[in-house]
């Protein structure tokens, strides 16, 4: 494959103006990655920040609560501000700041990404300024507020749908304009190349570590990796380690929202159609006349009309599996995650957790499966108290 | 029925005429459908009428990533009315039987793919629109589409920036088609106070790979800036100025309006 495509998939939409940035981008990557310097003080702030190698969890009541033999969860709600997103954060301010770019840019939809952004830019001494739609601002309103703590100023966007999308939007304009002294953040495996292969690379250290640990901890690879799929950067993280492990299945989760037959979802594999939607070509939840969609999904972080190109491609080759949870469903893992293992996850992997009983009757109950905890559930509380009787 | 003078021919017409009057041709973009969409023909010839050489009939997407508020609302509410690509082509082809001038869509790239490229180029061809300007597509993306727009002698204006380095104009901009549009500065689209003040260094240096007209977009607020680019480029684009007049006017006032404002744009434009 050349770099950038996913089979049919992936590329570079996006404006003239930025079209140097993204050349620029995929260079300095490819040097920092040569670097020894420079991947040395990555691995040290990931251990010594971050706090990785986060921990594999087996969750034995989980596992006999959907009958499965065994399932492991990868914890990465336990890495510093409490999501994955963090690794990706880090690694890419990092990045700027070698290229000189002292104003970082990003876009957010459950905070989770902002967060990490500002604390990765306070870290480093960075500038911060995070996009952010106003619906998502008052569904994760404690993350507004962590962002603001952390020195980085927030934008409220009320374009749209006042989500993640919107955000990305906004995002891209500061961009365009402002190229030549701002570093844009991407907090997803989306976008234009090269962010995709970026994330996947700085997030792949989740599957990395799981699929060592698994090994030491069971002797053994599991049968099925389940994660659950917003853009996609959790997912291609846990799942590029395993890629060529033909026996292991891989299983991404979307958020089903309200059904997907009504339309009110946000499952851009399982939904979607091809389509180019920033900087990409990728899956899309779009009208015939090729408008994108309005989304909704009970959780902020997986509330986005399209998916990374390379799950597009991952779903077209049949090498990953695809499919959604609703809302409702989402809440019953939330709180059964919860009850059995005293971990409150975010809403996000609530998903994953909820597919687990499905994943029983796809791959049989003597399945070992491997769970990625992407996030924990405290900025979801609001959300949580509203919907769920204690 | 078959159209004898093909779109293309019609752009390099107009500029043409424009040399010749020693002038900029003026471009003035309109979103199809805004303010509604039984307001918008006689916006297109009040267009006309205060002397726009050229139509860019702006196709609404709902994700318009290189526009500014000025053209992000205007496409909202075209949305609102349901504004389809068949929409766009249609008004398109009305303009160009009615008044034989040369009229390009300027839009996104999924409402295009989803319309789809081979139907894209048939449905063009059919109403002799020019072609096509796509913001978020640059020429490494373009193979697909450019496949099926080429057999029929449309075209797909590239747009080049300030940020564009000189090996990639050198190997570019000799591809182009029609006219050479130039964005006058390192952002998104929406009316200024000022030119921006990369644009006479760009026009430099796209004209190094080029003899065609050169036009310059983005930006330009009104007929000050216009003057500027006078023995500069050959043509403006004028948007979100444009979008502006017909907003600040009463409902009843809008073409009189846009068309007091193209005419202004149009003085500057000579000298
Ligand atoms: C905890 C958590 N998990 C998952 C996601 C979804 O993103 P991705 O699909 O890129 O992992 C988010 C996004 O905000 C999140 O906060």
């Amino acid at each position: 494959m050349t770099a950038g495509r996913y089979g049919r998939f992936g590329g570079q939409f996006v404006p003239e103006t930025l079209m140097p940035a993204v050349a620029e981008l995929e260079r300095a990557f490819d040097e920092a990655r040569a670097d020894e310097a420079f991947t040395a003080e990555l691995d040290r702030i990931l251990r010594e920040w971050v706090g990785r190698p986060t921990p594999l969890t087996d969750a034995p009541r989980l596992a006999a609560a959907v009958g499965l033999r065994r399932v492991t969860l990868k914890r990465e709600d336990l890495a510093h501000t409490g999501a994955h997103k963090i690794n990706n954060a880090v690694g890419q301010a990092l990045l700027a700041r070698r290229m000189g770019k002292h104003r970082v840019i990003a876009e957010t939809g459950a905070g989770q990404h902002g967060v990490a952004t500002a604390a990765a830019c306070a870290l480093l001494g960075l500038e911060c300024v995070v996009y952010m739609g106003t619906l998502d601002m008052r569904r994760q309103e404690p993350n507004v507020f962590r962002m603001r703590l952390l020195g980085a100023e927030v934008r409220a966007v009320e374009a749209g749908s006042r989500t993640l999308k919107d955000a990305v939007n906004e995002a891209i304009r500061d961009w365009v304009t402002n190229v030549r002294t701002s570093y844009y953040l991407l907090g997803s495996a989306i976008g234009p190349h090269p962010y995709p292969a970026i994330v996947r690379e700085l997030q792949s250290v989740i599957g990395r570590e799981a699929r060592a640990q698994h090994l030491e901890r069971a002797g053994r690879l599991p049968d099925v990796v389940v994660a659950c799929v917003g853009g996609g950067s959790n997912a291609i993280g846990m799942f590029a380690a395993f890629l060529g492990d033909d026996a292991v299945r891989l299983r991404g989760v979307e958020a089903g929202g309200e059904g997907i037959a009504g339309g009110r979802h946000a499952a851009s594999i399982v939904g979607g159609r091809e389509g180019v939607l920033h900087g990409a070509r990728t899956l899309v939840l779009q009208d015939g006349a090729g408008q994108i969609r309005e989304t909704h999904s009970i959780s902020a972080g997986l509330d986005y009309p399209g998916v990374g190109p390379e799950h597009a491609f991952l779903s077209a080759s049949g090498r990953a599996e695809y499919v959604s949870r609703e809302d409702a469903e989402a809440l019953e893992g939330f709180r059964l995650l919860a009850r059995t293992e005293g971990i409150i996850p975010a809403l996000e992997p609530a998903h994953a957790i909820a597919d687990l009983a499905h994943v029983r009757g796809r791959h049989g109950a003597d399945s070992e499966v491997l769970v990625c905890l992407s996030g924990r559930g405290d900025k979801d509380l609001d959300t949580a108290i509203a919907r769920l009787a204690p | 029925m078959t159209v004898a003078v093909r779109g293309a021919d019609r752009i390099a017409r107009a500029f043409a005429r424009a040399r010749e009057e020693r002038r900029l041709a003026v471009l003035v973009y309109l979103t199809v459908g805004f303010p509604d969409r039984d307001a918008f023909p006689a916006l297109a010839r009040a267009a006309l009428d205060g002397g726009a050489d050229v139509v860019e009939l702006g196709v609404p997407f709902s994700d318009p990533l290189a526009d500014g508020a000025t053209v992000q609302r205007a496409s909202e509410v075209a949305l609102r009315a349901g504004v389809t690509v068949d929409d766009c082509i249609r008004e398109g082809a009305a303009l160009v039987v009615e008044r034989d001038v040369p009229v390009l869509l300027m839009g996104y790239t999924n409402p295009f793919l989803r319309h789809g490229y081979q139907r894209l180029a048939d449905d063009l061809a059919r109403a002799a629109v020019a072609g096509v300007i796509i913001p978020d597509m640059p020429a490494e993306e373009s193979a697909e589409l450019d496949a099926a727009l080429a057999p029929r002698d449309l075209a797909r204006i590239d747009l080049f920036a300030p940020t564009t380095p000189d090996d990639r104009l050198a190997r570019l901009v000799p591809r182009a088609r029609g006219f050479v549009y130039c964005v006058s500065l390192t952002g998104v689209t929406g009316a200024r106070a000022r030119l921006g003040e990369d644009a006479p260094a760009l026009v430099a240096r796209v004209r190094r790979h080029t003899a065609l007209p050169v036009a310059v977009g983005f930006g330009i607020g009104g007929p000050d800036q216009v003057r500027t680019l006078r023995g500069v480029a050959d043509g403006v684009v004028v948007g979100s100025a444009a979008l502006d007049a017909i907003s600040r006017a009463a409902p009843s006032e809008r073409a009189g309006a846009l068309r007091s404002f193209v005419a202004s744009l149009r003085e500057a434009a000579a000298p």
